[in-house]
């Protein structure tokens, strides 16, 4: 009971949220919406006893992702009028992309569900193990044994994306004035100081 | 209705933590001062009260006195709501926090998971304080403290990436279960260096000396809480030792054993500080780390910005990466008494 009314105040937060990133004046409110839609989506989870994918949620896209985001958001100065000039225009368009996912997302869920096999599949795979109520140990199992391939494949994808990012952003220009970190770690004492003897001054006005 | 029983439980569970938490945080403040004049050869707050106890209160009542000033053109909404997400996530994450062998409000699997999220989470109030104040200052004191604790929050992870193999849990009782034993059967042996960079990050993550770039009087003066004022600084100020705390007792479960006394274990002096409780030795190791936070802060000068992002992802992060192949091997060989 208690359990299906958290389910209906965090669906209807979701809802909103989700509607407030797409309507929000503000690109800032929007991320902000969007960080908000992640949280409590992230709750949802939690009720369905996907701990580990909750938390991981709330990890990599609230703690991560959102944030590089905002930082990007705060730094453009956004005119929100030539963003909003052409939301009438494409509105059947995305309408129709909307209902498009819905019908894909029904199908896959009505197969699922249908036959049951979402979750047994899983479980069946990660049975020897017999983590009962554990999650995690159930999807680290599952990831290294059934699913190692795509994993790992998954892992050198990012890793090239990751380099890619930077050999494209990191170039060096020539003009650019940078420190040599190594040469200023490398310094001693007798490189920059110079001690100089001087006999001191007789104060004779006295 | 033993639903509702249950909730008010969970409720008393949460303000008898959550009261003394705050406590410490004023006395946090009163023993930095002290501690730092003692360094300095000062004698520190001595007015209000005995040797000026009561000046953590003091200090509160004229926070809460003083107006709040909005600034001109701030977002008002996001600016009031900053304070509040810094310091939300500085309590949440003590809900997993065993005090003692079985004091925890949250005993759940993930624990060191819900950890690393709730602390990750911690940087929407400094960005948005930056952001909604509408100053450059801010703005740019925001963007130095947000790049900063994102940064570390890296090698921090890995860090903690090390205890979990080493105790092949996320549970924090498990973590500190599979510490049993006498002070070198802890993790910060077997995993010094990932302690010495967890310690680093830590101390880099709450933007505290000699890591504190996120103000800097010369530069961006306050940063990004230089427009708040009263209340709203005060709860500011409150999320930064919150933190400090929750750093500190985060370090003393995941590397010192929790709950666990030095002696735990050993023929003669085990039994003899046997009548301790758990929750003490919990305390005084928190106190250890507190009290490195202050010593660093009398002692260190500043790095300069720079400086701080290499040591962050040029040496701490590739340290982590190595010793966790380290930690897998050390598991794999059943190393020693750890593993």
């Amino acid at each position: 009971m208690i359990e299906k009314v958290i389910f209906y105040v965090f669906a209807a937060i979701l809802l909103l949220a989700a509607m407030l990133v797409i309507t929000a004046r503000n690109p800032v409110h929007s991320a902000l919406s969007l960080v908000l839609a992640f949280f409590t989506s992230a709750a949802l989870w939690l009720l369905a006893e996907a701990e580990f994918l909750g938390i991981a949620l709330v990890l990599v896209y609230v703690g991560a992702v959102m944030v590089l985001f905002l930082f990007v958001v705060m730094m453009l100065d956004i005119n929100i009028s030539v963003i909003r000039e052409g939301f009438a225009r494409y509105l059947p368009l995305g309408a129709l992309v909307g209902v498009v996912m819905v019908l894909q997302m029904l199908l896959v869920i009505g197969a699922g569900v249908g036959e049951g096999q979402v979750s047994l599949a899983l479980a069946d795979a990660a049975g020897e193990s017999g983590a009962g109520g554990n999650n995690i140990r159930l999807l680290g199992s599952v990831l290294y044994t059934v699913y190692v391939y795509p994993f790992e494949l998954a892992a050198i994808v990012l890793l090239l994306a990751i380099i890619a990012a930077i050999m494209l952003t990191h170039r060096r220009r020539a003009d650019t004035k940078h420190q040599d970190i190594s040469a200023q770690v490398r310094t001693r004492k007798d490189d920059r100081l110079r001690l100089v003897r001087m006999p001191s001054e007789v104060d004779d006005e006295r | 209705m033993s639903g509702l029983i249950e909730l008010s439980w969970i409720m008393a569970k949460i303000v008898a933590l959550v009261i003394p938490l705050f406590l410490a945080v004023a006395y946090m403040t009163y023993a930095e001062r002290k501690i730092i004049s003692a360094m300095q050869l000062r004698r520190g707050p001595n007015r209000v009260g005995w040797h000026g106890l009561l000046q953590p209160i003091a200090d509160a009542l004229k926070l809460l006195m003083k107006e709040v000033v909005l600034p001109q053109n701030a977002n008002r909404f996001l600016f009031v709501l900053a304070p509040m997400l810094s310091i939300m996530p500085a309590l949440a994450a003590w809900a997993v926090l065993p005090l003692g062998d079985g004091l925890v409000i949250a005993d759940i699997n993930a624990g060191l998971l819900y950890v690393l999220a709730m602390t990750s989470m911690g940087v929407y109030g400094i960005i948005l304080a930056g952001w909604a104040s509408n100053s450059k200052y801010a703005l740019l004191g925001a963007l130095r403290a947000g790049a900063q604790v994102v940064s570390y929050e890296i090698a921090m992870g890995f860090a903690l990436v090390g205890v979990l193999m080493a105790a092949g849990s996320l549970n924090m009782g498990e973590i500190i279960r599979a510490q049993e034993g006498p002070i070198w059967n802890w993790f910060w042996l077997p995993l010094l260096p990932l302690f010495v960079v967890y310690w680093i990050s830590g101390v880099a993550e709450t933007n505290r000396l000699p890591f504190d770039v996120a103000e800097g009087e010369s530069e961006i003066v306050a940063g990004f809480h230089v427009e708040y004022s009263g209340m709203a600084f005060a709860i500011f100020f409150l999320a930064e030792y919150a933190n400090m705390i929750l750093i500190s007792g985060l370090a003393a479960i995941m590397f010192l054993g929790g709950w666990y006394s030095p002696f735990h274990g050993l023929p003669l002096l085990g039994p003899m500080f046997a009548w301790v409780p758990g929750i003490v030795w919990f305390v005084l190791k928190t106190c250890v780390f507190l009290f490195l936070y202050i010593w660093f802060r009398g002692t260190f000068p500043r790095y300069r910005y720079d400086q701080i992002m290499r040591l962050g992802w040029k040496v701490l992060i590739p340290v982590t990466v190595v010793w966790l192949v380290v930690v897998s091997g050390m598991i794999l060989t059943d190393f020693g008494p750890w593993f």
